[in-house]
């Protein structure tokens, strides 16, 4: 998905001179030198207020680095001189929760996405796979608007076309709704493949789809969400979309906990139950319970 | 509705009168005063841009923007009042004439290197107690050592840093590769000379010096 991204920036600073580059010396090699790349440095509060002050100019700035150092460094940054100022930017980060897993919680974000969305008119996009990045990223690149696009070393088999909350399948009636955020449908399908249980995907998670996930719960009152980031980053969001109807939900995700672990991106997804075997044990003990069993 | 037939720097003592709300600033404020109104009324020209990151500090702000005509004068009177567009800190979606929302320290001068890498002139007004913090010296390292020569940075120094700016503020700044000068923030002259002072391929700053009411 990153080499993806790179090509596709690339891309548009050829072709666009209205787009502009902003890095901080992550990712400054691979997109390569252009009139319209700046590179500031190790300097990640001024990357947004770069960001910010092209914006004020009428340029389309896209702001790169890995999420802890593109979200969470400079999130008042994000807060004041975009979101306060009225002011639209792309920011794509890499690394995603524990894609970076041998370096450490420093350079581990899983809450990027909560952090992200409690700041209003951000648009949030996990993409699943590099072609839905492609498309999710030639629409931001159109706008004017506060876009973050989350790249992630896990990705799945294959594009699920459709934009927002794509419907995969349906349970018989009744049956419980497992809802999978970006890379994780892939697992999630494997987890799923024996079980009564309706599956949607989801790309775009702000705006969540409210309206959608009513109409594909249809008579079911139980829904799983399967995020790649913080557990239960969009709980609340679940809750106001079944404002009405009485429900339960199982929130699966990053706990929220210092974790203290190396290694690979693989062994901190299973550790953490993101992986087909940790989802599948976590559904089964749901709808056990859900049954009373 | 108070209204003025002819408006100077005379009449900015009665614009500032009229902001009778709760601004818990009021010495920043008035530090300000003087480079403001030389800035607008001497030297910034159509499509240049303004940017007062020493957001605390309004009034005199909301006072010289008025004098303009920039800003209606009936505006003043509602200063700080809940349907005001006018608060102690400048809101751009709100208020007529600001060109960036501001009032959490050291997010103009970042903003204004963003402004300058379009070839765009701004100015970008700052404290030298805001100089503490530590964003704004991302901007002016990346702006020196990018020749960004559209940007001017005025710091008015009323020598509220905490433990000050051993060796001067100036110094600093040229030393990252910025063009320095120097002036009495209260003489017009002066600051308008420093403010225009020609320079190639580097930024400037402009050290106001203003005392400490």
């Amino acid at each position: 998905m990153r080499p993806r991204f790179y090509e596709l920036l690339r891309r548009a600073l050829d072709e666009d001179e209205n787009v502009w580059a902003v890095t901080a010396e992550i990712g400054s090699t691979p997109i390569g030198p252009h009139p319209r790349h700046v590179d500031v440095g190790i300097r990640e509060q001024l990357l947004i207020g770069v960001a910010a002050g092209l914006a004020l100019e009428g340029r389309r700035p896209v702001a790169h680095s890995y999420t802890p150092f593109l979200v969470e460094r400079p999130y008042e940054q994000i807060k004041l001189d975009l979101g306060h100022n009225g002011l639209g930017a792309i920011l794509v980060s890499t690394g995603a929760s524990y894609d970076a897993a041998r370096e450490g919680r420093t350079h581990q974000a899983p809450e990027d996405v909560a952090a992200l969305a409690a700041l209003p008119g951000w648009t949030i996009h996990v993409p699943g796979h590099a072609d839905e990045l492609e498309h999710l990223f030639r629409d931001a690149l159109r706008g004017d608007d506060r876009v973050y696009i989350r790249l992630s070393a896990e990705a799945n088999h294959a594009r699920v076309d459709g934009g927002g909350f794509t419907l995969l399948r349906r349970g018989t009636t009744g049956a419980p709704l497992v809802l999978a955020v970006g890379p994780t449908l892939a697992p999630t399908l494997a987890a799923t493949a024996e079980l009564d249980v309706g599956v949607a995907y989801l790309a775009t998670v702000r705006p969540f789809p409210r309206a959608a996930l009513p109409e594909a719960l249809a008579d079911g009152d139980a829904v799983v969400l399967v995020e790649p980031y913080l557990a239960g980053t969009s709980s609340a969001e679940v809750s106001a979309a079944l404002l009405d109807r009485p429900h339960r939900l199982l929130a699966l995700g990053v706990p929220n906990e210092e974790f203290r672990h190396y290694g690979t991106g693989p062994e901190h997804r299973a550790a953490h139950g993101l992986d087909a075997q940790g989802i599948r044990a976590s559904l089964e003990g749901f709808l056990r319970r859900a049954a009373g069993i | 509705m108070t209204t003025f037939t002819s408006l100077g720097y005379d009449d900015l003592p009665e614009l500032l009168t009229l902001l009778t709300g709760d601004e818990k600033h009021d010495r920043s404020s008035l530090s300000t005063l003087d480079a403001i109104w030389v800035l607008y009324d001497r030297v910034l020209d159509d499509g240049d841009r303004f940017l007062l990151s020493k957001g605390h500090g309004p009034a005199a702000y909301y006072a010289v923007l008025a004098a303009q005509g920039l800003l209606p004068v009936e505006l003043l009177e509602g200063f700080g009042g809940f349907d005001s567009p006018l608060g102690n800190h400048p809101d751009r979606v709100l208020a007529p004439g600001v060109d960036l929302s501001t009032g959490s320290l050291g997010h103009g001068l970042p903003i204004a290197a963003g402004v300058a890498l379009t070839g765009r002139r701004v100015f970008c007004l700052v404290g030298d107690a805001e100089l503490e913090e530590g964003s704004n010296w991302e901007a002016v390292q990346f702006a020196g050592r990018s020749r960004l020569d559209s940007l001017t940075v005025i710091v008015i120094d009323n020598h509220s840093s905490t433990g000050g700016w051993p060796g001067g503020i100036g110094p600093r700044f040229a030393a990252e590769g910025w063009t320095a000068a120097s002036a009495d923030g209260r003489d017009h002259d002066a600051l308008e000379g420093a403010l225009t002072r020609r320079r190639e391929n580097a930024p400037h700053v402009v050290v106001a010096e203003v005392a400490r009411r």
